[in-house]
């Protein structure tokens, strides 16, 4: 890689051993992906924030380096494990309490906004096309590089915090333009939230880097949403393509038959015990939206729902809190269905959810069964 | 010599698994002692090693247990793979361990025991003692 003599000499420890170990992380992501410089980003998405996943040696290496290191570019931050607001509802330990607000205090400390969301894309302006970002969060970064006209790799936790201390991120492929090798007609009729975020789960296994997708129409904010959760959670793809006549690329069809068997593999059971909803975490729209297709019904069992807490706090002054609180509904802040310490399969057999990613992590992560549905099949079957 | 990922020099002795390495899922973070018996280096320390395995595998957030094995004075001196991932690279930068991709003839030049140099500003980065 060719680096500038700042770079070169941040590389050596001549700005700090933080500024060097950034450096050294910039550096070893961008020999392993092929970059040949870094280049400067204008906003940074950082993951690794939940005590669940990132565990001891993530809340130490954070404590630790929150001492001296500073970001240098806007940066926001995904959900953590929890709602501090709810969490004495959820019996979880001190000890994870504890240190999921030693990690929340670091990242405050070097300056990060504590959005402590996966849905960045809707909860801040979006800069000028073809702004170069650096978003950790999977479902984020192919929705900045599919539908918001940003570029970014698919950061890992450590690149992205790296970016954030630095201002810049090796310039790799996805950041150049260049055009998806494979095709993927979609062949299902008639697809909801839940048929686009298999298709995105499947364009994950089958693609690599950026994937093409033919034959879809309109998507409202949900399906887009869930099309990229699905994507970022089986593969290492961060970006689709929405070309029409894409002559050179290689075909693949999602037909009927390829969707049956994502939902046999991520659907478990005919019944949950609990839904959720979430993941991502639901916006603005998708909260009025609910609250609206709620009018007058309430659910039968408990139904979890997770948004920016900066969401919650715009649906309770449009009235809509109190509305889905009415209709059975708990509403999380800062925290999401995926890696979630709050559903424990001592305490829960089985999630319904329309959510491909959330239903990936809950089986794999949680260790519950899932049953997958749409969200209008959620209302018609749950709720009176 | 394929790619530095993390530059250093070091000299030490070779400790070789010809299995990919899930340093999440099966390192002890305190002993650097891996702990899957089915992994050819089921029980063995890595520590102070020359770690020659062939690439990393499982979550990035094996990244962090690679700096707490270095917190714990129990990492290798230097990790040499044959491809590269992302993981163990950033995990290597993490924790300022000299980590080289190699090819496949020097990967299997590198033998379980053997005594090396690993110097990746030398023009000749790895080298046997005799």
């Amino acid at each position: 890689m060719d680096l500038t003599r700042e770079e070169e000499s941040a590389l050596k420890g001549e700005q700090g051993e933080t500024m060097q170990t950034a450096y050294r992380i910039l550096v070893a992501t961008g020999e392993a992906t092929d970059a040949e410089k870094l280049i400067p980003i204008e906003w940074a998405h950082l993951s690794g924030v939940n005590y669940n996943t990132i565990g001891d040696a993530g809340e130490e290496f954070l404590s630790s380096i929150s001492k001296d290191a500073r970001v240098k570019v806007k940066t926001s931050l995904n959900p953590m494990g929890f709602d501090i607001d709810n969490v004495s509802n959820y019996n979880l330990d001190n000890n994870f309490i504890s240190k999921q607000l030693s990690i929340k205090k670091s990242y405050e400390t070097m300056g990060v906004i504590p959005s402590f969301s996966c849905i960045p894309y809707e909860i801040f302006d979006n800069p000028k096309k073809g702004t170069q970002v650096s978003f950790a969060e999977s479902n984020a970064a192919i929705h900045a590089n599919s539908f918001d006209n940003l570029k970014t790799n698919k950061e890992s936790a450590f690149s992205a915090l790296a970016s954030a201390l630095t201002g810049k991120s090796p310039y790799s492929s996805l950041r150049k333009a260049t055009s998806s090798k494979l095709t993927i007609r979609m062949k299902v009729d008639n697809p909801n939230e839940l048929t686009y975020g298999m298709l995105g789960f499947f364009a994950g296994k089958v693609g690599n880097e950026s994937v093409n997708i033919s034959g879809i129409g309109h998507m409202d904010r949900r399906s887009c949403k869930s099309l990229c959760g699905g994507m970022g959670t089986s593969g290492t793809c961060a970006k689709f393509d929405f070309d029409e006549d894409d002559s050179e690329s290689e075909k693949i069809d999602f037909d009927e038959n390829e969707m049956n068997k994502i939902y046999d593999e991520l659907n478990t059971c005919e019944k949950g015990d609990l839904i959720t909803l979430g993941s991502p975490q639901l916006g603005l729209e998708e909260i009025s939206d609910l609250a609206l297709r709620l009018k007058g019904r309430s659910f039968k069992k408990r139904c979890m729902i997770f948004c920016p807490r900066i969401i919650k706090e715009q649906a309770t002054k449009l009235g809509h809190t109190n509305k889905l609180e009415q209709a059975g509904c708990e509403i999380l802040s800062d925290c999401c269905t995926c890696l979630t310490p709050l559903i424990k399969k001592e305490e829960v057999d089985a999630v319904t959810t329309n959510s491909i990613k959330g239903a990936y992590y809950l089986k794999n992560s949680n260790g519950v069964d899932v049953n997958l549905k749409s969200l209008s099949e959620i209302i018609k079957d749950e709720t009176k | 010599m394929k790619k530095i990922l993390v530059k250093g020099k070091v000299k030490g002795v070779i400790l070789k698994s010809q299995n990919p390495i899930n340093f999440l899922g099966t390192m002890d973070k305190k002993t650097g002692i891996i702990n899957d018996e089915h992994h050819d280096l089921f029980q063995k320390s890595v520590k102070d090693t020359i770690l020659v395995f062939p690439y990393g595998i499982g979550s990035s957030v094996g990244a962090y247990t690679i700096y707490s094995i270095k917190s714990n004075n129990s990492a290798p001196l230097a990790m040499i793979c044959e491809k590269v991932d992302l993981t163990v690279a950033t995990g290597c930068a993490l924790a300022n361990i000299p980590l080289v991709t190699v090819t496949e003839e020097e990967f299997s030049s590198l033998e379980d025991g053997k005594e090396m140099y690993l110097d990746t500003d030398s023009s000749n980065p790895i080298t046997f003692l005799e």
